[in-house]
């Protein structure tokens, strides 16, 4: 698309081009520079501080094991707040107001709360009124602030993949003589899901971003925890961080590809609707933020 | 603090969300690679790596203080709105994109058209545009941002879940501690995203 906003370059706009390369390259690679000048002048590239990282031991002690409990967070955080996230969602399409109020204002509320408080507050909880232990205690708040989060975010999700789908789908279902029940558990659901796929494995990319944050500040061992330990044993903060962070993008990148392959095939498939649903469209079904929306917009963060 | 902490980095990741925007729409390859790629990783790190990689990594190590080394906490503030910066601004970007290809494609034919340069065209036609069109996504991003400055707690900047944190831990009313904050954020948030819903409903160009 991008591509109309300028014309298939002639000679001068080509040599223009040219140039425009050659010095946003140079100042590109000069950044580059200073940026391993900088390093080298602190000593962050002695082979000593990278070494650890060649051997085993630094990953089998610290990396995956940090790494296990991210994914075991977000994998628990994930099976727990879908369901309720269904729930939630199906009971703010209720046709009782007695049901959909409640419903919408459990999900407004938990969306606008940072996660992190969440977190806190589920941690402070635990130590003052369940005597679970305080080895398990991190990871049962950050499992807690994550699903109570992700389960309303996932509310709005499986809305939006219900709403997307062709009026007509419910109309026939109601023809047909099944009642609402029925038709929710039979003709809505099952063709949601495939709408919605796209949109839950991103919303996974988030809760996998934000397990780092019980490391952080309520000392939960997980993969940025584990890099801060293994850091103090072989001081290597900067390479320990670089490290980490491309675990972190390998990761994600995974999970995203994984989405819009999803999305592609969606989109693809005859069987389908046709209707799909990404993370982009149920941000705009929010009721604040109705009109002016653009398509395929960001993600969620 | 948590205000100023967002709309210190809300102002400076429209910015530089806006220039890594127009570097992934140029015709120079070599920027648009460059935009491509810092969205990319940028987008797939935890934010809380960023900000406490600015603090231990950036402040730390490499010395970088932003001309606040002797006062910890103001060095502290300002490594925070640097790493938000970093990371909104990929979000910013992204929304900024989508905005742009709304567009219509004869706006920018015409642009070209009538003789103006690619800078001209998505300065005056294209951009004016498409920000009027991503007001709504740029709300949630601006909401998203006010509840991640809480991660600004990891490096020890005075915002809101530094505070819950102390109270709650010196306090016995941590319900209604939590419920306190909880609220605060709410009317934070859900104004900000009444009355920009309401302005992108009106700035929206009719078609």
């Amino acid at each position: 698309m991008s591509s109309v906003l300028y014309d298939a370059p002639g000679p001068r706009a080509k040599r223009r081009n040219v140039v425009l390369s050659v010095v946003f390259a140079a100042l590109l690679a000069l950044l580059l520079w200073w940026v391993w000048q900088v390093m080298d002048d602190k000593g962050q590239l002695k082979w000593a501080l990278w070494q650890p990282f060649t051997t085993s031991e630094a990953w089998t002690t610290y990396l995956v094991p940090g790494l296990l409990n991210t994914l075991k967070a977000a994998a628990l955080a994930m099976v727990i707040a879908l369901p309720l996230g269904a729930l939630f969602g199906i009971a703010r399409l209720s046709d009782h107001r007695w049901v959909r109020a409640p419903a919408a204002v459990v999900v407004e509320f938990f969306r606008a709360i940072p996660v992190l408080l969440l977190m806190l507050f589920a941690n402070e909880l635990y130590v003052r009124y369940s005597d679970i232990s305080s080895e398990d205690r991190p990871l049962y708040a950050v499992v807690t602030g994550l699903v109570l989060y992700n389960a309303s975010v996932l509310a709005e999700v499986v809305r939006a993949g219900i709403l997307a789908l062709p009026k007509g789908q419910s109309e026939a279902a109601y023809a047909i003589g099944l009642r609402k029940g029925q038709t929710m558990a039979g003709i809505l659901l099952p063709q949601a899901v495939t709408v919605m796929l796209p949109a839950i494995v991103s919303q996974l990319v988030v809760i996998v971003k934000d397990t780092a944050l019980g490391g952080v500040l309520l000392n939960f061992t997980e993969l940025l925890n584990a890099r801060s330990t293994l850091a103090a044993n072989y001081a290597n903060v900067v390479a320990s961080f670089i490290v980490v962070g491309i675990i972190y993008i390998v990761l994600n990148l995974i999970l995203t590809s994984c989405a819009s392959w999803l999305e592609r095939r969606l989109r693809r498939s005859k069987r389908s609707t046709g209707a799909v649903l990404t993370a982009e469209d149920v941000e705009d079904l929010n009721p604040a933020h109705l009109g002016g929306a653009a398509p395929d917009a960001g993600g969620p963060i | 603090m948590t205000v100023k902490l967002t709309v210190f980095s809300a102002v400076g990741s429209l910015v530089w969300g806006t220039l890594l925007a127009a570097m992934r729409v140029s015709p120079v390859p070599v920027m648009r690679g460059f935009g491509t790629a810092y969205v990319n990783i940028v987008r797939n790190i935890p934010l809380t790596v960023i900000i406490v990689f600015s603090s231990l990594g950036l402040a730390n190590i490499f010395g970088v203080t932003l001309g606040a080394a002797d006062n910890f906490a103001v060095q502290g503030f300002r490594l925070a709105v640097l790493g938000l910066v970093a990371y909104t601004a990929a979000f910013v970007c992204e929304a900024l994109r989508s905005g742009i290809n709304t567009v219509p494609v004869g706006q920018a034919e015409a642009a070209r058209a009538i003789g103006l340069s690619f800078s001209q065209s998505l300065r005056l036609i294209v951009l004016p545009q498409a920000f009027r069109a991503v007001v709504g996504p740029l709300a949630n991003v601006l909401i998203a941002l006010t509840k991640n400055t809480t991660v600004a707690a990891a490096i020890g900047v005075a915002e809101a879940a530094t505070l819950m944190k102390t109270m709650i831990e010196n306090e016995a009313q941590t319900l209604a501690i939590g419920a306190v904050f909880a609220f605060g954020f709410v009317v934070l948030t859900l104004p900000v995203g009444l009355l920009l819903g309401w302005l992108g409903k009106r700035l929206a160009v009719k078609r």
